[in-house]
This record gives structure tokens, sequence and C-alpha cells, in this order.
């Protein structure tokens, strides 16, 4: 056993990369139950992600076109949800479910002749100079872009819901669509374009997966994922900067027990692959104590009635 | 002549099976406090929602200072100045003061300022509210001034105010009248829903009645009694209850020094409350909404259990008992909600009779369900409170609620209680119907049950109690006989006006 083989910086600058697909997806999730729509269909959505922005990279040999590809497929499977729940009035958790077996199953089909391809590499920021810093050079300014789109999205979600109109209204149709609706805003129309915007978000996500964290496509490769995403938002309270904290910290923990099962400790395999997911949602849970509840109309069915 | 601020001609709504408003016309003069009454299912909510953009109407026509008046949604008529303050309050519990605001206004200030905004109207108005305060932590008085002053922030010409009274007490609807007489003498219209036609009397200058739909008569409340107006609206003549003098015998029901936390979030506690109810007794509770009411019945009901010692009924012991067991001796209870609390709403009244009456009418034997005499019970319910459905097969959803009141009480009454603990029994339900109920309820206590009657209506409580307590914060004042008692007394005993005042300007 040799601790002195894992280098700090190292595992920062990979925990980074290990987080962002989680992220991405939760992040799209929380718009989306904040809205009042619970979709379970987050893995579904992240793993055509994945192969829409796999194929999409293989083919035309860019990286840029394979994550808008994968937003549009995560955001065009995300429809199946919408003309469901929305159209039709299903219940949310069932479509949900449905979501996810469809998008496994039809991952798995789109992708066959993909199975051991080899896709371009996502380029990485190099800033001269910067770049090149120690410590901080790795850690803050050698990553691709999506990354830092990520980041930047959890912020830009935290403002909007926070400080404008637009975020006001979507909250208060998650948290009263009734009254949202006798208030004359259209409760319809904002739940769709919150479920769009999650499923672009987790198909982002998926691909971050297949494009750059493990550059290769086989089935089911978001292995949960999207489960612990749905998890993360919840713990996280419904809060965009706990829901980077949950996902660096399962990402932290993935990547150090990965290292840690290199070095060779004394632990058995079984309870460091399961530690990431024990300590976030223990750590979430004691976060979450503070009880600012879920939003009021999450996963009720919206009838514009008399 | 002048031209009316709103003039309503024709205007039809249909639902499948209802003809919900049909060819309604009338005028709302400008500055004019102007009533629409009717029973519950008369078309008042519909007819209002067509004026508010939320519901087109299938025909007719509405003009707004002569000028053609259609809206298509809430937003084009807030644009025309008409607000609206709903029945069921449209607030968003977990946002703030400020937030609700500006969801209801086309083009709100930025925060701080609108912030402050609402500082100056709510003064000016008499109605302090604290903007930055989560709609969740208020009480029910408070929560109906954020709706008052989201309107009043967008000067409208016309504010339509639904049922705004129900939840309040006789100060703060004092209080409310002032705000709204001032609103008048500024020009300002006003269209007054409700069923209380003692406050229309006060305060209307011109009411519309409705009644299935149509307009059935117009007349000036000030100048026309509450009872032909009652009539009016009924259709019928008024039955008053009557109620015998009778003795009370001995202690039936004795609360003592209990306190309890509440089971929900925005719950009240119960603190240190005292309450003994003898045979034959009718004690009244009345409080607003909110103070402890559902609590109380949860206690009493056994849905909450307490010290054993606590809760005693004709002096046994039984604060940790159940529902069933105190419904096994004699102790019987009524809930607010009739969907979901008091009566299963998808199913049929059979079952519902089942669910409450199975231990006392033996409408099961030994696990299994003795369905045709259940199914008897269900039909002895419905020919004695002379419930309207077609039989006893049909869902409890698909009454209307003044039946469905009917069927859930004389669910209770019938299985002869000695002590029925109802709250709201006649909420939202006709008059006729309330009638029948509250007289039900006086002829169990002439039978020498004892009753404690829950209620905001202070009207029904004055004529139906021997006795009367108030609840506010949890807290029960001490009961005092009736008939010495005056409104203005009850209101104090309620808790009077929670920090508001009158008007400034």
């Amino acid at each position: 056993m040799d601790l002195s083989e894992i280098n700090p910086v190292l595992l920062i600058a990979s925990l980074m990369v290990a987080a962002t697909p989680l992220l991405l997806a939760a992040i799209g999730e929380l718009v989306v139950e904040k809205a009042g729509v619970l979709n379970l269909g987050v893995e579904g959505m992240m793993i055509i992600g994945a192969i829409c922005g796999f194929a999409i990279t293989v083919e035309t040999g860019s990286t840029l076109f394979g994550f808008v590809a994968a937003a549009v497929g995560g955001a065009v499977l995300s429809l199946l949800f919408v003309l469901l729940t929305q159209v039709a009035l299903a219940n949310q958790v069932a479509s949900g479910l449905a979501l996810t077996l469809f998008g496994l199953g039809l991952s798995a089909l789109m992708g066959q002749s993909y199975v051991g391809v080899k896709p371009p590499s996502t380029p990485e920021l190099n800033i001269p100079w910067l770049s090149d810093l120690p410590v901080v050079g790795p850690i803050l300014f050698s990553h691709d872009l999506v990354l830092y789109f990520g980041i930047g999205l959890i912020a830009v979600v935290w403002a909007v819901l926070k400080y404008t109109r637009l975020g006001l209204i979507l909250r208060a149709v998650g948290e009263n669509h009734d009254a949202a609706h006798a208030l004359g805003y259209k409760v319809i129309r904002i739940r769709v374009l919150a479920i769009m915007f999650g499923g672009a978000c987790a198909g982002l996500g998926g691909a971050y997966i297949s494009l750059v964290r493990v550059p290769q496509w086989t089935e089911g490769m978001t292995a949960g994922i999207g489960w612990i995403a749905l998890a993360l938002v919840v713990f996280a309270s419904w809060k965009p900067w706990r829901v980077l904290l949950g996902a660096y910290l399962f990402g932290g923990i993935t990547v150090l027990q990965l290292n840690l099962q290199a070095a060779g400790v004394a632990i058995p395999v079984e309870y460091l692959a399961m530690s990431p997911y024990i300590i976030t949602i223990l750590v979430l849970v004691i976060l979450s104590a503070d009880k600012s509840g879920a939003p009021a109309s999450l996963g009720r069915i919206f009838h514009a009635s008399h | 002549m002048t031209t009316p601020l709103l003039r309503l001609q024709g205007l039809t709504k249909a639902y499948p099976g209802v003809v919900a408003n049909d060819t309604v016309s009338f005028d709302i003069g400008e500055g004019e406090v102007h009533a629409l009454l009717g029973e519950n299912g008369a078309g008042k909510s519909t007819l209002v929602k067509m004026i508010y953009g939320l519901v087109k109407p299938d025909s007719g026509t509405m003009e707004l200072r002569g000028q053609p008046f259609a809206p298509s949604e809430p937003r084009t008529a807030r644009a025309d100045g008409i607000a609206m303050v709903f029945q069921h309050f449209s607030l968003f519990d977990a946002l703030d003061v400020a937030e609700n605001v500006a969801l209801g206004m086309e083009n709100p200030p930025a925060m701080n300022d609108l912030a402050s905004r609402i500082r100056d109207v709510s003064e000016t108005y008499g109605l302090p509210l604290d903007p930055y305060r989560r709609v969740g932590d208020l009480s029910a008085g408070e929560r109906q001034r954020v709706e008052i002053i989201r309107c009043l922030l967008q000067d409208p010409k016309l504010l339509i105010m639904d049922e705004p009274t129900s939840v309040l007490t006789p100060q703060e609807v004092d209080i409310l009248f002032q705000t709204l007489q001032k609103l008048r003498s500024e020009g300002t219209s006003i269209l007054y829903i409700s069923h209380k036609l003692e406050e229309i009397r006060a305060l209307c200058d011109h009411a519309t009645i409705l009644r299935l739909g149509k307009n059935v008569g117009e007349c000036i409340p000030s100048e026309t009694s509450a009872r032909q107006m009652a009539e009016l609206m009924v259709g019928d003549t008024l039955q008053t209850p009557e109620r015998g003098g009778r003795e009370f015998g001995e202690i039936a029901l004795d609360i003592s020094g209990l306190s309890v936390p509440s089971p929900s979030e925005f719950g009240t506690a119960l603190k240190n409350l005292h309450l003994t109810v003898r045979k034959g007794e009718v004690l009244g509770i009345g409080g607003v909404a909110g103070n402890g009411q559902d609590e109380l019945l949860g206690v009493l009901s056994g849905e909450i259990t307490t010290d054993r010692d606590a809760v005693k009924l004709a002096g046994q012991p039984i604060g940790k008992e159940g529902p069933t067991a105190r419904r096994r001796m004699g102790l019987l209870t009524a809930p607010e909600e009739r969907l979901g609390h008091a009566a299963a709403p998808d199913m049929s009244l059979t079952e519902n009779a089942l669910l409450t009456g199975s231990v006392r009418e033996g409408l099961e034997n030994r696990g299994f369900l003795k369905w045709a005499e259940a199914q008897g019970f269900a039909k002895k319910i419905i020919k004695a409170f002379d419930v309207r459905t077609p039989g006893p097969e049909n869902a409890a959803r698909s009454l209307s609620g003044g039946n469905l009141q009917k069927f859930v009480i004389g669910r209770e009454v019938l299985q002869d209680p000695d002590v029925l603990v109802v709250n709201q029994p006649t909420w939202g339900v006709d008059a006729a119907a309330a009638a029948a109920i509250r007289q039900a309820i006086l002829d169990l206590a002439a039978g020498g049950a004892a009753v404690v009657c829950i209620s905001q209506d202070l009207d029904e409580l004055m004529e139906i109690s021997d006795s009367f307590a108030a609840l506010n914060e949890g807290r029960l004042s001490a009961p005092r006989p009736t008939t010495e008692l005056s409104v203005d007394e009850i209101g104090l005993m309620m808790g009077g006006a929670h920090g508001i005042e009158v008007a400034h300007v």
C-alpha cells in the first residue's frame, strides 16, 4: 500500500471531470422539479444523450456538434414524457420509469455499430501561462469547455430562479399550479419548456460520459448516474449550489476510492465501490435537515378544469 | 343616463350536463358596490371567471365603459383594470409576500421598490404587512390582505371579491368594509360575492341574485330584508331551526389541562385547554380557521392521542384510545373536509357508511362485511337526511357539497352518539341544507346527546349553541352562555382584529 502514489492535484482535477455528468443531469432535473414535474427518466435521457453525442462526434469529427446533438437528443426524448404527462395526463412516476427503460433500449439499438469505436478527443482549454501554473493550472485552467459550462449553468440557474421574473413564475407554477393558472400563467407551456431543458441537460451529461470521462460507447454506460442525480436534487433541497457541492463530493469520493483501490488499501473493493453513494447521501441528508421542502405541486397532475 | 362601468348582456356558459350561466345580464355602475348573491352552484363563480378572462362565455357580450370587452386571459382583464380576490386564495405558500404580489402584476417593479410600495399601500389602507414574510406562515386574515394589496397596487377600476369574509373575525370584517368603502369613495367599483346577507345589506348599493344560473331578481339591499333576499336565493320559504328549552344532564365530555403539539408544519399547538360538555348541551366553538380547530377535532376523534386522563368520556379516561374505540364508546366525530377526511371520494356511499358505521351499527362479522346491512344503513341516511343522489352505489365524489355534507353528518347522527363533535357542519352548504343539518344537531341534543360544534360561522353558532367558547392561537376561552353574548364580545373572544387598524386616508 502506498498512499504517496495519489497525487492530490490530479485527484482534484479528475474529480471535477467525474462530477460533471452528475452535475449537468441534476441541475436540469432541479429546474424540472422546481416547475412541479417529477421526471424519473433522467437515466434514459442521459443514455440517449450519450449515444447521440457519441455517434454525431464520430460521424462529423466535431465534439461541439456531438454535444449539441446530445442536448437535442435528450430534449427530444423528453418530449415523449411531455406527451404522456402533460398532454395525456398520465402518471409521472410510471411515465418516467418507462422513459428510462425506453431510453436504455433505444440507445442500445442506436449504438450497435459504435461499440469499440474511439471518438475524437475533446479539446481542452490551454491558456498559455495560466494553464502551466503549478497546482492551480491543472485544477482550474486545463479542462474541456463543457465542464466550465456545467459550473456556469449552476450559477445561471441559481440567479434565474432567485432574481428574475422567469424564475419566479417557474417556482410559482411548481408551488401551486392552480393558483398560477388562476393568475393567468400558462402552466403547461412552462412545464413543457422546463422538461425539455431538463432533457437537454441530461443529454449533455450523458455525452460527457461517452465523450470525455470514458471516451467510448458501451451499452448502459451511464450506470445509474441518472438515479444519483434524482436523489441529489432531493437531498440538495432543490438548491443549485448544493447540487454542485453534492456532485463534487460524489465525484471526489468516486475518484478517491479508485485511487485507493489502485494503491492497494486493505479495505474490500466492494466497500470502496459503495462509499461514494453512502457518503454523498449521508452528507446531503444532514444538510437537508433545514426542511426547506419540495415544490408543493411536485408530481401532481395539472388539469385546467373550469 | 350615464354609461355603466361594466354591462353584461345575455352571458351564457354551459358545461357538460349543466348550464352554469343562462343569459345573465346586469350593469355595474361607476363607484358602485354591487353584490352578487346566490346559493352554492348558482353560477356566481363562473360568472366572475368570465369577467376575469378565465372562462370564455358561449354567448353574450360584455361592455366596459361602452367599449366591447372580451378578455381572452386574465392578463388582458387586468390590463383593463379588473382585479380579483379569490375565494380560495391564489397564493403560493413557499414564496414571500412581495413575490406573491409580483406574480399578480403585469409589470412589477424591482423587488426593493415593490417592497416599499407594499408597505406604503398596506399602511394607507390599514392592512399592515411585512413584504418579506413567507405566506405559508401568515394567518388567514393576513393572507387575504396579500391578495387585496396585490389588487390595489394595480389601481383597479373594478375589484371582484369572491366570499372575502368567510375567514375573518368580525373586527377584521369591519376593517375590510372600511377599506372597501374608502375604495368606493375613490371611484372604484366593487363586485362583491357572498351569501352572508347581513354583510351585503351593510355594504352594497345594489344586488343581483342568481339561482341555478339565471338572474332571478335585483334589489337595493339596504331596503330589502335578509329574509326576502334569502328566499329569492333559495326560491322557497326558509325554515328556521327550532330549539326547545331543555335541562342539561351530567358531564358527558371533559377535557382538562390538555396541551398537544400540532402534527403538521403550519398547524397550531393546543395550549392548556379545558372543556366540559353536559348531556343535552350544544357547545359552540368559534374562531378563525387555523387557530387549532383541526387539532381539537383530532384530539376528540382520537386521531391525535394524548395523556390518558386528559380526555374523559362520561368519566372514563380515553386519551389513549383510537377512533374506533371511541366510536364504540359513543363519541362520534364529523371532520370539516368532506372529500378525503369525512368521506373517501372514490368509494360508494355504502362503503363510506361502512367506514364509520361498522362498529356501532354492527356492519361486520368477524372481519367479514355485511353488505346488505351496510347498504340498508346508507339508504337510511339518504332517506332521513334527504340526500339527493340516485342511490347508495354512487361515489361520494359525485355528490354536490351540500348533499355530501348531509350524508356525512347524517351518518354520525343516525349512529345515536352520546357525544357528537362536528367541525364546520354547514361549510359551503346552501341555506336549506344548512337549516336541515342544524335542526338535526338540535334534535340530537334534545334527545340527550352532548354536541360540540366547531364553526367559523358565528350566526350558526348563535343559532344552535347553548354556550360559546372561542379558540385563539390554540387557547380556548372560558365558555359563556350564548344568550348573554353580543357579536362584539364574541369578536373580542376570538382575539379581535389581529393588529389591523382603520384606513388612514
